[in-house]
């Protein structure tokens, strides 16, 4: 036990000090893919080992394998299916950012699954609060119908109005993408500081968010 | 539908940006870390008051002993429990380990308040001199829950409010402990009151205020 800690701390030391240098380091990637008598959940322990130290393509292998089991937590949760995407990318970020708390003495699935139903909840919980405003809209929208419909200006702000409220309605990281990129026309580095995600997921989000917008709207007209 | 395809922007973008991390040091280790600075404190407490006022008062009230032996327990196993809920896949049931340590802590300072006797050299504290335990516990608790929360904001806690109880506990109890040192004053009731009154105000300022800033971790 102490001895396998030991390594682990000096690999860890090692890579901290050696950042550029993953190529040179040796990676028992190959090789563990390539034992018949590992389990999936020991084949995924390994990549992630691996991808501590730097190997980006254990890594990516990893990522993609796990996106299976995130979805069937996020499913046992009773994340909709609409919604399952969301919590893949919220979950897959996560892992990003919590991969150095992984000890591949354990077992990966496990600390996957936590992470994945983790960001399930948040979903389930935000996606709750968000429908009890949108009963709140709904109502304003009845009592407040709007009689001279005919004016041009009325018409665009109708439609802005719409436009308002299918970005409300979009999942949270989207909708910050949107909030942050488009309406407030900030940049790319001033929003990922102000949300706290990288760039990466606010661009894939952003590109999800007017993805949704654009079929919503295509369906309308 | 396990198609990664959707995400393959993602995963791309993540591969990029990955660098060697440091693995985080199992749970117990950290606790040892943290518990070292608490020792440290201790010693430098010790070289002030020296340890015979405190043998003296234990010597003959033996439940006072086991109060201080509780409270011991409880910081270390609140903040092995705080440690391990750090990291994904552990189970939440890590954190009823500080509960019988907290049980000898306050069961031992509540036998205190019915004996008959006082303790050797103290005296029963009034009401001024039980709020200097006040100022003491929470004194000595904000620098300690803080260095948790650093140590903590590190690791990947998914149940933050959780988190943030034990790193109040843990704290709490580590701030009883070293009170233990320089405390002059028997376990009256009113001194009891005023512990469990400061040991619950760090313990839900923890849970109000660690819990957002762990969760933003």
């Amino acid at each position: 036990m102490s001895q396998t800690l030991t390594a682990t701390g000096f690999m860890g030391l090692d890579s901290g000090l050696f950042r550029g240098m993953s190529l040179v380091r040796p990676v028992p990637v190959e090789s563990a893919a390539a034992s018949t008598s590992e389990t999936p959940d020991q084949r995924r322990a390994a990549w992630m080992a691996a991808a501590q130290s730097g190997d980006r393509r254990a890594y990516e292998k990893l990522l993609a394998d796990s996106v299976a089991l995130i979805r069937a937590a996020a499913r046992r949760q009773g994340v909709a299916p609409d919604h399952l995407d969301d919590v893949v990318q919220e979950t897959l970020i996560t892992v990003h950012r919590a991969r150095h708390t992984y000890d591949p003495t354990r077992s990966y699935d496990a600390w996957l699954t936590a992470i994945a139903n983790r960001r399930a909840i948040d979903a389930l919980r935000s996606r709750g609060r968000r429908d009890s405003r949108e009963l709140h809209d709904e109502f304003a929208l009845d009592s407040h119908p709007d009689i001279d419909d005919a004016s041009a200006a009325t018409e665009s702000q109708q439609r802005a109005q719409r436009l308002r409220a299918a970005i409300a309605e979009l999942p949270p990281g989207q909708r910050e993408a949107v909030e942050q990129l488009g309406l407030h026309e900030r940049s790319l580095s001033e929003a990922a500081e102000l949300t706290g995600r990288n760039t990466g997921a606010l661009k894939v989000n952003l590109h999800r968010a007017l993805k949704a917008l654009r079929e919503r709207f295509h369906g309308e007209s | 539908m396990s198609d990664p395809r959707p995400y393959e922007a993602l995963i791309d973008r993540l591969g990029t940006e990955l660098v060697p991390v440091r693995r985080l040091l199992p749970p117990w280790l950290r606790t040892a870390g943290w518990m070292l600075v608490v020792a440290a404190i201790a010693v430098v407490l010790l070289m002030h008051y020296g340890a015979e006022p405190m043998l003296r008062r234990w010597a003959g009230t033996p439940d006072l002993r086991w109060a201080g032996v509780g409270a011991v327990i409880t910081a270390i196993t609140a903040a092995w429990a705080a440690f391990a809920l750090g990291v994904p896949g552990r189970r939440a049931s890590w954190a009823w380990l500080p509960l019988p340590g907290a049980l000898l802590w306050i069961g031992a300072s509540g036998l205190g308040c019915l004996r008959t006797w006082i303790a050797p050299g103290t005296q029963v504290a009034s009401m001024h001199q039980s709020a200097d335990c006040l100022v003491f516990i929470i004194g000595f608790s904000i620098p300690l829950s803080a260095l948790l929360i650093v140590l903590l904001r590190r690791a990947c806690p998914l149940r933050p409010i959780l988190a943030a109880v034990l790193i109040g506990l843990a704290s709490a109890a580590a701030s009883a402990s070293l009170l233990e040192i320089c405390h002059a004053y028997d376990a009256a009731a009113t001194d009891l009151l005023t512990h469990a009154l400061a040991v619950a105000v760090v313990v839900a300022v923890n849970a109000a205020m660690g819990g957002r800033l762990l969760s933003r971790a």
